[in-house]
């Protein structure tokens, strides 16, 4: 009870956090609106008409939405790291709740603060006259759900290895950008050479994607690649195990100074 | 003992004490001496390298969970969370040791938390500001602010870690009266590391440590009375004459004069009452904590 109580505290601290920090507001919806704004619609009105019937707007729209929600919840994660230099984690680390609760509160948090990015940007969508329907819509939101909480267990493993909030700005680009492309947000990746689509599988963007591609087309559309249950299942174990090894290193790293 | 990785001493060696309940200790030591990580350690913040201890029968590696909810520890450097007010970071406090349930706003929290929080801050008077920002307070407030904090779970062990660093002289003595109040009324085991000498003078038992090791141990009186000579200076028109008598009344002399009389164990009266030399100069040399703390360090660096 009382760790369910400090998980919720420590997730409302993060939404708090966010709501009294404008510039970071602003700042998080400038790259979501480029992307679908100026790549989704150029590309859509360049190639639209040789891409199959396929929408080259919707299909930006869907992956950068992911990808959003996924990034920032795993970008939320490594405030920790902030926290850490602050010494504000100091007081969180010799309170009495579990380091798993602290994790599992902080990830709760970030996705809390993840998901109203996704309302703006669903909001834009519905300015480009990209259609969404109610029961997309909750599908959506659901899969969003799942896309939060994913992500931000693998801020966790990526945490568990950093020292400092350097560190992490300067290895963070080399976690995100490469999954840009293998999670295929902008660019069809069905038919790729073996070793990319090795890297592709590899990629843990690409099952939130997808997930979210499957809610906004539904399975039978020929964009999805693997089907909702598959994707639900590897994310969930991904999960488990990102959450559990990151927690563990991560506190063990703290403690073995 | 605690050895920091790529260190190449260790921090802490081999250190060892023991706390009575409700005692006033001090630890103290210069910079570097190893104090922060003795109470990172005992805290629980950090894994010792090898070695143990337990507080108040709960074993800091085993049972680290039991350790934290019975200390409460007011850190080095500020840990207050910078964009929430005085009373969220009280409250955040709060719901992470479990003694309250969790609430979105102050209204909504239970009718016993508020009580103890307009409690605590009156007794440290910031009552008027709990609801502000933490961003708008004075370093002096933001350190009594921590104080209240770590008073809500009602701790066995209070562990300050230099608490009056970077504050002003006023601004440290109320936080200091605010504090013994503390400990009057709540009877709380303090534990506090500094490097100021006139806070260790109150405290009952005091251990100072240099270069990761235990130098001293005892009370500031002990720690006085061993470690700095307390001598009586005399002098006299007729040197010979006090030289022979005081020859005569074992007392030991060291060098010419002015004669350095020391005391072992007898009142500067008595010594004086037994010379019958007239004397020209009397200087009685009663070291302060800071005389033989400048002592001990001086001799470990050497």
């Amino acid at each position: 009870m009382s760790e369910a109580s400090a998980i919720l505290a420590l997730a409302h601290r993060d939404f708090i956090k966010l709501l009294r920090d404008r510039q970071r507001m602003v700042a998080d919806f400038a790259f979501p609106l480029i992307f679908i704004g100026i790549l989704g619609t150029s590309l859509q009105a360049g190639f639209g008409s040789q891409a199959g019937g396929l929408n080259l707007l919707d299909y930006v729209f869907t992956g950068v939405l992911a990808q959003t929600v996924w990034q920032s919840s795993a970008l939320g994660l490594i405030s920790l790291l902030a926290d850490r230099e602050q010494d504000f984690s100091q007081e969180i680390f010799v309170s009495p709740i579990s380091r798993y609760s602290i994790i599992l509160g902080k990830i709760l948090g970030e996705s809390l603060v993840a998901l109203p990015q996704a309302l703006g940007i669903i909001a834009f969508g519905f300015i480009l006259q990209i259609h969404m329907g109610p029961d997309q819509l909750v599908r959506m939101a659901l899969a969003m759900l799942v896309i939060a909480l994913f992500g931000g267990a693998f801020g966790v493993i990526v945490l568990a290895n950093l020292s400092s909030q350097r560190a992490a700005n300067q290895i963070f680009p080399f976690v995100m950008l490469p999954q840009f492309f293998l999670a295929g947000i902008f660019n069809p990746i069905q038919h790729l050479p073996l070793p990319l689509d090795i890297l592709s599988h590899l990629a843990p963007m690409r099952y939130a994607v997808d997930l979210l591609r499957d809610a906004f087309y539904g399975s039978s559309s020929g964009v999805v690649l693997s089907s909702a249950t598959t994707n639900l299942a590897i994310i969930g174990t991904l999960f488990v195990v990102f959450m559990v090894v990151g927690t563990f290193l991560f506190v063990r790293a703290e403690r073995n100074r | 003992m605690k050895r920091y990785k790529k260190a190449e001493t260790n921090a802490v060696d081999g250190i060892s004490f023991q706390v009575k309940a409700g005692e006033f200790f001090v630890l103290l030591g210069p910079n570097g001496a190893g104090k922060t990580t003795t109470i990172s350690i005992l805290t629980t913040t950090l894994s010792p390298t090898s070695g143990g201890a337990t507080i108040d029968g709960s074993d800091i590696v085993r049972e680290a969970s039991a350790v934290r909810r019975k200390v409460g520890i007011i850190f080095q450097r500020p840990s207050l969370d910078q964009n929430l007010t005085a009373e969220e970071n009280v409250r955040f406090h709060a719901v992470l040791y479990g003694i309250f349930p969790y609430a979105p706003t102050y209204a909504l929290m239970a009718r016993g938390y508020r009580a103890k929080v307009e409690e605590l801050a009156k007794l440290l008077g910031i009552a008027r500001d709990i609801h502000k920002p933490v961003k708008t307070f004075s370093g002096g407030m933001r350190r009594k602010l921590e104080i209240m904090r770590s008073l809500l779970h009602d701790p066995k062990v209070l562990f300050l870690d230099e608490p009056t660093a970077g504050l002003d002289v006023p601004t440290r003595r109320t936080l200091w009266e605010h504090l013994s109040e503390v400990r009057r009324t709540s009877g709380t085991t303090v534990f506090l590391t500094t490097h100021y000498l006139e806070e260790a003078e109150e405290a009952d038992r005091i251990c100072i440590i240099d270069k990761g090791k235990v130098v001293s141990f005892g009370t500031p009186d002990d720690i006085k009375r061993d470690l700095v000579e307390e001598y009586v200076l005399v002098d006299a028109t007729d040197r010979s004459a006090l030289r022979d008598e005081l020859t005569r009344l074992g007392h030991a002399t060291s060098g010419g004069a002015p004669f350095k009389v020391q005391l072992d164990g007898h009142t500067v009266h008595s010594i004086l009452r037994s010379i019958e030399t007239p004397l020209s100069v009397v200087k009685t040399h009663t070291p302060t904590l800071e005389d033989a703390y400048l002592e001990i360090v001086s001799k470990t660096s050497e």
